[in-house]
């Protein structure tokens, strides 16, 4: 599904990723771990698209298509939704509001008409107790004045709503209490699928055990540094990044 | 890979003025330029009695001692009043009874403008009192409301019908030597809408009125007046769009609203004038003199506006609180986009005790136009524990805008409350991305950030005009849409 080689990416002239290579395969759950700074959230926004990075080398295909020849909005379409890390705020605009909004442009992308309202309204309904959120989210203006763990949620719930094909969550579990965190990773359990897959950047081994990765990724100074099966993940929390650090040092 | 954000922007705020268009309808004008004989031409065209020429008269000799104001953050090539052709109304033939009568061409123009006359208009709940230059041509659901004693017609027609009233109230709020532009109006108006609501009526349905320019060299001067007796209701709502025309047009409405004790008088509009080209050629001159006055105690008058047309906006719809414990309020968008200049506001005098007030207005600048808010707030003396609260956001689009905020607050007393809150914002980056990863294109992305930032004036609109209202602010700064 998603094919990533040799990526090479810098930001004003610094290099952040040096030789990317990753695979992600229909219904897998793949975590990508590493210490602050080491690149792992300009993966995920160079694969959505975001135009502050100079891409000096490699290539990056979804479903075969070359992503990087895309718009933003075009890889959304594509299939590619993006859990951001801090969610903005868009004042005076309803998640009804924006949710029918992206729905009906992704469709008009596909060739599909508009999805009509009662339609659209009963999906809400369900996506909504599917995740347990409560009603008047949807009327609220977009993550204005919502709390940590109603934006992760906002998240995850525009993510059930726009059934993407990959999901890249980028530290959603970063400010969450246990029990936001534990509806959050439900949440993704539900909406996991033979056909989609999920790409969970995270800095601690906590989300991990909600969402159980089938392959865990090291990912320090630019580069993978090390793979593995989900038990690497408990190899990290019980021995920190200092021991990654030794071992390829 | 990814457009030039400076470039989408550039792209979605040039779109072409959507109701530029001309028909071509027989017309009878005044003789070009203004004199005595010239407001004697209109009087006499309409029949009029006369106190009225002596009213129009009088204010002609003020306005000829006096200068246009040059206090707004406008500019503008001087006006030559004698090049402009004062009066112009399609060629009467008789009255219109029904649909068929009426000039198939006109009927088109309204039907461009997606205005139906129609008896559709019975299930929105929407009567049209439609002005083309200036003649009303036809009223609908007059027989409707006559049965509740609501007077609702063209201004000429409640002249003759109605004289007293109008002699009554007429220049009651705006004096004909308030202004530069009010005096003018006061000597050559040509038509506009009556209203009045009696004693303790609910009106039933929303009164709606298109006004519209359509001939060539024609200023406009309409002239409303809105009066709602002792307890009684009426929402109101006037809207426009005009054909592209290459010269500039003048056009100086004066509106007037009176509500009497216990009564509320909510006015909306929508304001589309033809705003000119992308380099600033052509466009409306809208002068406008709007104030309500609060006569009675416990009385409200709420103005909601639209702005997104004309080259130049001038307007500052405005209350006074004469009444204790009556309450008037300000909702504003003003869209300019292009070579556009807005200078708008409102101006909340408060006379009475406990009375309040309040102030919401959104500026939104692009291209390379000028978008100022303009306001005053005045407690008086007696105006004792009175509120006002005011707020005034301005949203950037582009970096060759340019947004402004001239406040003015008098307080003469010390138990009222005056709070004023201002921001300035852009759209942001993020922003944008966020809405983009959703899938939705950059064009529709500030469609809707734009309308969510207007939210809370665009709520205010009755139903049937915020839906317009909000197409109608995509479609001034977008390019594809339409």
């Amino acid at each position: 599904m998603l094919s990533i080689k040799n990526l090479r990416v810098s930001i004003n002239g610094k290099e952040i990723l040096r030789g990317i290579n990753l695979e992600v395969r229909p219904g897998e759950v793949h975590a990508i771990m590493g210490p602050n700074g080491t690149g792992k959230s300009t993966l995920a926004s160079v694969i959505a698209g975001r135009d502050i990075y100079d891409i000096t080398e490699g290539e990056i295909l979804f479903k075969g298509k070359n992503l990087l020849d895309m718009a933003i909005e075009e890889r959304a379409s594509e299939g590619i939704f993006l859990g951001f890390q801090y969610p903005v705020e868009i004042p005076g605009v309803s998640i009804t509001n924006f949710m029918r909004t992206a729905v009906n442009e992704q469709r008009k992308y596909r060739g599909l008409d508009p999805m009509p309202a009662n339609e659209f309204l009963a999906k809400m309904e369900e996506k909504k107790q599917l995740l347990e959120i409560q009603a008047k989210l949807a009327n609220r203006s977009v993550n204005e004045g919502f709390s940590g763990g109603e934006k992760k949620k906002n998240e995850i719930f525009q993510m059930a709503m726009l059934e993407p094909s990959l999901a890249i969550l980028d530290e959603t579990d970063s400010g969450l209490d246990i029990d936001a965190l534990k509806i959050v990773a439900a949440g993704v359990n539900k909406l996991r699928k033979a056909d989609n897959a999920f790409l969970v950047i995270t800095h601690y081994q906590r989300l991990l055990e909600y969402i159980v990765p089938d392959i865990v990724h090291v990912l320090y100074d630019g580069r993978i540094v090390r793979s593995g099966g989900k038990e690497l993940a408990v190899e990290l929390e019980e021995k920190g990044y200092e021991w990654i650090k030794a071992e390829i040092a | 890979m990814e457009k030039d954000p400076n470039n989408i922007l550039d792209e979605v705020t040039q779109g072409e003025y959507k109701y530029g268009f001309y028909s071509d309808i027989e017309m009878e004008t005044a003789p070009m330029g203004l004199s005595e004989d010239t407001i004697r031409y209109i009087s006499a065209k309409k029949n009029e009695p006369d106190w009225l020429l002596q009213y129009r008269l009088d204010a002609y000799q003020k306005w000829l001692s006096m200068t246009e104001p040059t206090w707004a953050h406008i500019h503008h090539p001087p006006i030559n009043y004698q090049e402009i052709i004062f009066y112009a109304a399609p060629k009467k033939k008789k009255e219109y009874s029904s649909i068929d009568e009426i000039d198939p061409e006109l009927i088109e123009t309204f039907n461009k403008l997606g205005i139906s006359l129609e008896e559709q208009k019975r299930l929105t709940g929407v009567a049209v009192d439609a002005v083309i230059d200036s003649v009303s041509v036809k009223t609908t659901f007059s027989e409707t409301l006559e049965k509740q004693g609501i007077i609702f017609c063209s201004f000429s027609e409640a002249v003759q019908k109605v004289p007293d009233l109008v002699k009554q109230y007429l220049g009651t709020v705006v004096p004909t030597h308030d202004n530069f532009y009010a005096a003018l109006n006061s000597a050559v108006f040509s038509d506009g809408s009556f209203c009045y609501i009696p004693k303790g009526v609910r009106c039933p349905i929303e009164l709606s009125t298109y006004f519209r320019i359509n001939a060539a060299n024609t200023g406009q001067f309409e002239r409303t007046l809105i009066i709602g007796d002792e307890g009684s209701y009426v929402s109101y709502m006037e809207g426009c769009t005009a054909p592209m025309r290459d010269e500039n047009q003048l056009h100086a409405a004066i509106v007037e609203i009176i509500a009497l004790k216990d009564a509320e008088v909510k006015y909306s509009t929508v304001q589309n004038w033809y705003p000119g080209n992308k380099k600033g050629e052509g466009g409306i001159y809208n002068f406008v003199t709007k104030r309500g006055i609060c006569k009675g105690n416990n009385s409200k008058i709420s103005w909601t506006q639209v702005e997104t047309g004309s080259a130049i906006t001038w307007k500052y719809p405005s209350v006074v609180l004469l009444g204790d414990n009556s309450v008037g309020e300000f909702y504003s968008v003003a869209v300019t986009n292009n070579y556009q200049q807005a200078d708008t506001g409102s101006k909340m005098i408060h006379l009475g005790r406990n009375t309040k007030s309040t102030i919401i207005s959104k500026g939104i600048s692009a291209g390379h136009s000028s978008n100022s808010y303009r306001g005053l707030v005045k407690m008086t003396k007696r105006a004792e524990n009175s509120r006002n609260f005011s707020q005034c956001d301005s949203l950037l689009l582009g970096d060759k805008c340019g947004a402004h905020t001239f406040p003015y607050i008098k307080t003469e007393n010390k138990t009222s409350i005056v709070e004023h809150e201002a921001t300035t914002s852009k759209i942001s980056d993020d922003q944008l991305f966020y809405c983009n990863q959703r899938g939705i294109s950059t064009e529709s992305a500030i469609g809707l950030i734009v309308n969510g930032y207007a939210r809370e004036v665009l709520k205010q609109l009755p139903m049937e005009f915020a839906v317009e209202a909000q197409k109608l602010l995509s479609i001034s700064l977008e390019g594809s849409v339409g």
